[in-house]
């Protein structure tokens, strides 16, 4: 058999890719326009106001809106400054050694470890020997620990990308390191960091394995730290698996979707505009 | 002189954050084993882990069968969600207009955040029918559940894998261009090879988010007890039997469900383990040659 010519090769090959991407693109647009176009129309103000009824049958998903910001909200701002200082430390502060492959051998298990076990743990750790119960502070501080690596290596990469020259530059200037990391390194690395912070932010919201056990399923409003919550992307869970409300899960759905697209979106406008005035 | 002591002190204080994922991981560890161990133990580590035996209330555990489920359905997820991924990156990164790619990247990267459940919700009402009606079967099952996970990882794998791609010089790319290759040559004889340990890194990630991922697979999997004999039976993983069994389980019962992720924490480990070998190992040859 006689072998295609390289310009056949690779005709053939751009052609399977465009068909994978076309694929890829359009079930992922599939699934959000579906899950809007049944969703949105319930979506009401009294929707986002209320809290529900008869376990969600009625009524809306205020203390879930809530209770969601509150878990996620407290995960990232726990893990974004332990994740970025750990990414300074090294890639500035040491040399490539044993001590450098245990941190990043630690952060990449923790980055393959199911969300479930991270649940299992968070729900013997922090509920029960730390004695938090099931409660937003012991869903923040197990979905802190689930999206460090997360937030590590894309700080870690954003901080590797500054090119060398700035470091110097910083330094032939006088500078000390810890002058030449927060002033020049970290400012040119931000976008990147930010991008890995918003994945972290995406993550927590849409996390419904680790919370159920360690956040509970409560339906009232948390009005403390200590108190259970169910977020959104649980009580949507509850909803379409229990079949409780199809109609609801849609909406539901709907303003996970939408509210994961807007900070998205609006994180992207951040680093483009960031990106533009750096250059 | 203070300025060097100074900066010794950031050193520390630095290093002693930087532990924190590290320690975070021997936490994890060291409580998950210690709810767990002592009933694999009791059981016996062999019959736990090759019996096909999950009665709670009698006291037999033997969780066979969601491994076998757990690793079906990460295969099936990684052929799919992995190729995909892949061909999506090589087109966004070497192929494609810069100004197609400036509605992809950001269409696939917003996507990212969608969450999981959203995914098996759409599996059940779409796929499940779809799969029950033109392939037979009850719909539930192992490719309903490669499916989702396959999408599901895309839009995190290919935005990491393009990154990846981009980070490779752009002298390399020119280089074979100028020494003849074809676009094509080009990218999976050099580019490729370039940003290897970064595309290794990708699906890794990818492959721990399937193996993982627990309530998207709870709807779509079916989670019988029964070993899948094909790719049409319903089938259980380790982490849809904790989700599922955790909320009523006490003593023994969830004892043994802490044993579940015990297996489950060894097959991830020992996962991450031989795909960190490899990336390292290529990557350590590819800058001696």
């Amino acid at each position: 058999m006689k072998r295609p010519s390289p310009a056949a090769m690779q005709r053939l090959a751009v052609s399977f890719m465009w068909l994978g991407t076309i694929l890829t693109v359009g079930v992922l647009l599939f699934i959000v326009a579906y899950i809007l176009t049944l969703g949105l129309p319930h979506v009401t103000w009294e929707f986002l106001s209320q809290g529900p009824r008869l376990m969600g049958r009625e009524g809306g998903v205020f203390p879930m809106i809530v209770g969601t910001l509150w878990v996620a909200g407290l995960a990232v701002m726990i893990a974004a400054p332990v994740g970025v200082i750990t990414a300074i430390y090294l890639t500035e502060y040491t040399l490539e050694g044993k001590l450098t492959a245990v941190i990043r051998f630690g952060a990449d298990c923790l980055a393959g470890i199911p969300s479930i076990i991270f649940g299992l743990f968070g729900f013997v750790f922090f509920a029960i020997t730390l004695g938090m119960g099931l409660s937003v502070l012991s869903g923040a501080l197990t979905l802190a620990i689930m999206v460090l690596p997360t937030i590590i290596r894309t700080s870690e990469e954003a901080i590797r990308a500054v090119p060398r020259a700035y470091r110097e530059a910083g330094y032939g200037l006088g500078a000390t390191r810890w002058g030449v990391v927060t002033k020049v390194v970290l400012r040119s690395a931000l976008p990147g960091i930010g991008t890995g912070v918003v994945l972290s932010i995406g993550r927590s919201i849409s996390e419904t394995a680790a919370v159920m056990l360690t956040a509970g399923s409560a339906l009232r409003l948390p009005t403390s730290a200590f108190d259970s919550t169910r977020t959104l992307a649980l009580h949507f869970y509850i909803l379409a698996r229990e079949g409780i409300s199809m109609s609801k899960a849609y909406a539901t759905a709907s303003v996970l979707i939408v509210a994961i697209l807007a900070i998205n979106l609006f994180a992207y406008w951040v680093m483009q505009r960031f990106v533009a005035k750096v250059r | 002189m203070r300025q060097a002591a100074k900066d010794k002190c950031i050193s520390l204080i630095l290093l002693a954050v930087a532990m924190s994922a590290i320690a975070s991981l021997a936490m994890i560890a060291a409580f998950i084993f210690r709810e767990g161990l002592p009933i694999m133990m009791k059981v016996g580590v062999g019959k736990f882990l090759l019996s096909s035996d999950w009665y709670p209330q009698e006291g037999r555990f033997g969780i066979f069968p969601m491994i076998v489920g757990s690793l079906a359905v990460t295969a099936g997820a990684m052929v799919i969600g992995g190729t995909l991924s892949l061909a999506c990156a090589i087109l966004l990164t070497q192929f494609c207009p810069p100004k197609v790619v400036s509605i992809l990247k950001p269409c696939i990267e917003l996507l990212a955040g969608i969450p999981s459940v959203v995914y098996g919700f759409i599996g059940v009402v779409i796929l499940v029918p779809a799969i029950s009606r033109y392939l037979g079967g009850p719909g539930l099952s192992v490719l309903a559940a490669s499916v989702v996970l396959g999408v599901m990882i895309l839009p995190t794998v290919t935005s990491i894998s393009v990154d990846a791609l981009r980070a490779v010089p752009r002298s390399y790319r020119e280089g074979a261009i100028a020494l003849g290759a074809t676009e094509w040559q080009t990218t999976h004889r050099v580019m490729l090879k370039a940003a290897r340990s970064g595309i290794v890194a990708a699906m890794i990630l990818g492959m721990g988010r399937a193996v993982g991922e627990t309530m998207a697979v709870i709807m779509v999997a079916g989670n019988t007890l029964d070993l899948p004999h094909s790719i049409l039976a319903p089938v259980r993983t380790l982490t849809s039997n904790i989700a599922l069994e955790m909320g009523y389980a006490a003593g023994e019962h969830r004892r043994a469900l802490f044993a579940t992720g015990v297996t489950l924490f060894a097959i991830i480990m020992i996962l991450n383990t031989i795909a960190l070998t490899v990336s390292r190992r290529r990557a350590r040859k590819a800058g001696q040659s």
